[in-house]
């Protein structure tokens, strides 16, 4: 009896003792905590390290030029010999495209969802829109190829090809004729504004409900109407939060794969015109590099690998700077 | 001053009252008819924007609803070219691979979340957040590119611990947000009610904040889940696909062999596996009618799971929103 709680006393000492030393465990659960949180950062830059890494021997082969828009584009993995400019033309052209038709859209539905629309409407309308970005791309990509492409990509492609095509100069852009199952780079475009215009949306909705009221009370007390308050006051007064969004949806537009993959019709010739198919970044890796032929065929893959993450990387840090600034802007303004 | 000052920059803005243009009868009839007009212009879009969402859904229910039988959801895939058969494999890896992506990712998440939601304003808080907003902007395919390189390379073979890896980095930062959202949201009161009663700041994480955001935290997951389940991109070189995948079986064989369970799942993550985003992808590339006909099945399939969790997700982040909102 008298060992047993001689045991018990020794045994509660020593965790009164760690307890102490460990400020009651909250020591090591801060470290805890801290090296996850940590963990987030190092994954973030082990990607790039790795990328950098693993395209050591196409870097060091091919230079800047693998990059460059100048010079003969080949991409020729029996002769060994990549250069990466008409991938990076084509992920460029498709966002582009996307970006020009989801920006309307989506400012268009902020506007209605934080300024005009009845608050009971609000949420399902926002759960919808939320929705379209739910949907797998890989559905969109099937739902493009048997149902959106012929529908309406090829009809609208061999329209333009008759009307913008035949113009001297615009032909440059419009030349058709457009392919009968409608793959082209407009398709992937227009499947990539559908897919982006949730992202501007909601990141603009949010922009436009942080703007402090008496923003509007003003504007509207001067004789403004509404839509006048919204183009002159609110839009400005959001402008780089909005421009931020719009840049959170290029780098989405940037990187998406499986959609583009599937509509784009994957090959590169010379023509730059938005009706014809294209090969974008994205659907280069996507297709090649599970069976990459040589060594160097896949380091190229990798290196294309690393030029999108460090463009999606740099986009990134651009709009959540202008997002985060807006946002610090109304604490402040909060607070005045 | 500074705070006064855009509101002032903005208002000069304004139009300045000239006659034509703020008091003539057409001046003001135009206008006002700009503002309808404009108006019921963003009020259409938003309803043009919602055409795809129900083109999708409605298309893929008609679609997917005629070639969706029990068979699909039981049966191994046929040979190339035969009717009939189904993607049972595809099922069990996307559960194989959303299960283990689950188990790798919400550990680290969740503590990092901890950090980031009561030490927002340290350098490390800061750049938590900071990382975990780009971290949500790589592109799926650069984070498969990387599961290869971390995994598969390292290993010499494909398999679904490599898709796990590269699934659970998609979800990582979805976790770190919604989490850190959902601990914001619990009332101060109650964590320093709990730290002045003298309880370390590790029991009153754990046993008082974190119950209390429990259900948003679980629909984070929850979301989280669903977006890497329909992920296609990170597992084409990582899980690269397996139309011979067999849990059942699996299991059934290891037992026999005297295995036990935990050796059994070891093993089985070795193996290269399917999943239904993976398998749909495949089937498109297929000249096989009878395949592109399960392939809308399969989306059929994978939309009903997606959509219903985030349906019901997004519902009761909304109420507990609302909730705290009004207190």
């Amino acid at each position: 009896m008298q060992k047993l709680s001689t045991q018990k006393s020794n045994q509660s000492s020593v965790f009164a003792l760690i307890s102490r030393i460990t400020e009651h465990g909250d020591i090591p659960w801060r470290m805890l905590i801290m090296a996850m949180a940590l963990l987030v950062i190092v994954l973030m830059l082990a990607i790039g390290a790795l990328l950098f890494r693993d395209s050591a021997i196409a870097r060091a082969q091919f230079g800047w030029a693998f990059i460059s828009p100048f010079g003969e584009s080949s991409w020729d993995p029996v002769g060994d010999h990549f250069r990466a400019w008409p991938f990076i033309f084509g992920t460029i052209i498709t966002s582009l495209i996307a970006i020009v038709i989801a920006i309307p859209f989506s400012v268009g539905i902020a506007i209605f969802l934080a300024e005009l629309c009845p608050p009971w409407l609000r949420s399902p309308l926002s759960l919808m829109v939320e929705l379209l970005a739910a949907i797998p791309s890989v559905v969109y990509g099937l739902w493009g190829i048997f149902v959106f492409l012929p529908l309406v990509v090829a009809p609208s492609g061999t329209f333009l090809a008759d009307t913008l095509g035949v113009i001297p100069g615009l032909d440059l852009i419009f030349a058709g004729p457009i392919s009968p199952s409608g793959a082209s780079r407009l398709a992937a475009g227009m499947i990539l504004a559908i897919m982006i215009i949730p992202t501007i949306a909601a990141v603009s909705r949010d922009v436009f409900m942080a703007i402090p009221p008496s923003q509007r009370e003003a504007s509207l007390a001067m004789g403004a109407t509404r839509w006048e308050t919204i183009w002159k006051v609110l839009i400005p007064y959001g402008l780089s939060g909005i421009l931020g969004a719009i840049i959170l949806g290029l780098g989405r537009a940037l990187g998406e794969t499986m959609a583009v993959t599937m509509v784009i019709g994957n090959s590169i010739e010379g023509s730059t015109s938005l009706l014809r198919p294209g090969y974008t970044m994205s659907s280069v890796i996507a297709n090649e590099f599970a069976e990459a032929v040589s060594a160097l065929h896949s380091q190229a893959l990798v290196e294309i690998a690393l030029v999108l993450f460090f463009m999606t990387l740099i986009l990134n840090m651009i709009a959540r700077l202008l997002v985060w600034r807006v946002a610090r802007r109304n604490a402040q303004e909060a607070r005045a | 001053m500074t705070a006064a000052s855009p509101s002032i920059s903005t208002l000069t803005s304004l139009p300045a009252p000239q006659k034509h243009y703020i008091s003539g009868r057409a001046g003001y009839a135009r206008r006002k008819f700009t503002n309808s007009f404009m108006l019921g212009l963003t009020g259409a879009m938003t309803l043009l924007a919602l055409v795809p969402l129900f083109w999708i859904i409605g298309y893929v229910m008609y679609k997917g609803g005629q070639y969706i039988n029990l068979d699909l959801l039981t049966q191994l895939p046929k040979p190339v070219g035969m009717v009939g058969g189904g993607v049972l494999h595809a099922i069990e890896g996307t559960l194989l691979l959303t299960v283990l992506a689950a188990i790798i990712a919400i550990p680290p998440g969740l503590l990092a979340a901890f950090y980031a939601a009561y030490h927002p304003n340290t350098p490390l808080g800061v750049a938590l957040r900071f990382g975990t907003d780009v971290l949500s902007g790589v592109p799926s395919i650069v984070i498969g590119i990387f599961g290869y390189a971390l995994v598969v390379k390292t290993q010499g073979h494909y398999s679904a611990l490599a898709g796990g890896v590269a699934m659970a980095i998609i979800m990582l930062p979805t976790i770190v947000r919604t989490t850190e959202e959902m601990l914001k949201l619990v009332p101060h009161t109650l964590r320093e009610g709990s730290l002045a009663l003298g309880s370390p700041e590790w029991r009153t994480s754990l046993k008082v904040t974190f119950p209390a955001a429990m259900s948003g935290i679980v629909t984070g997951f929850m979301l989280a889940l669903a977006r890497a389940s329909g992920e296609t991109a990170p597992l084409l070189f990582t899980a690269l696909g397996n139309d011979r995948f067999e849990m059942g079986k699996m299991i059934q064989n290891g037992l026999h062999a005297g295995q036990s369970l935990p050796a059994i799942f070891l093993n089985m993550l070795q193996q290269p596996v399917d999943s239904l985003p993976l398998t749909l992808y495949k089937y498109t590339q297929q000249p096989d009618v009878s395949r592109i006909n399960q392939s809308w099945a399969v989306a059929f399939v994978l939309m009903v799971l997606v959509l219903t969790i985030n349906i019901i997700a997004r519902v009761i982040v909304e109420r507990r929103m609302a909730k705290s909102r009004g207190k």
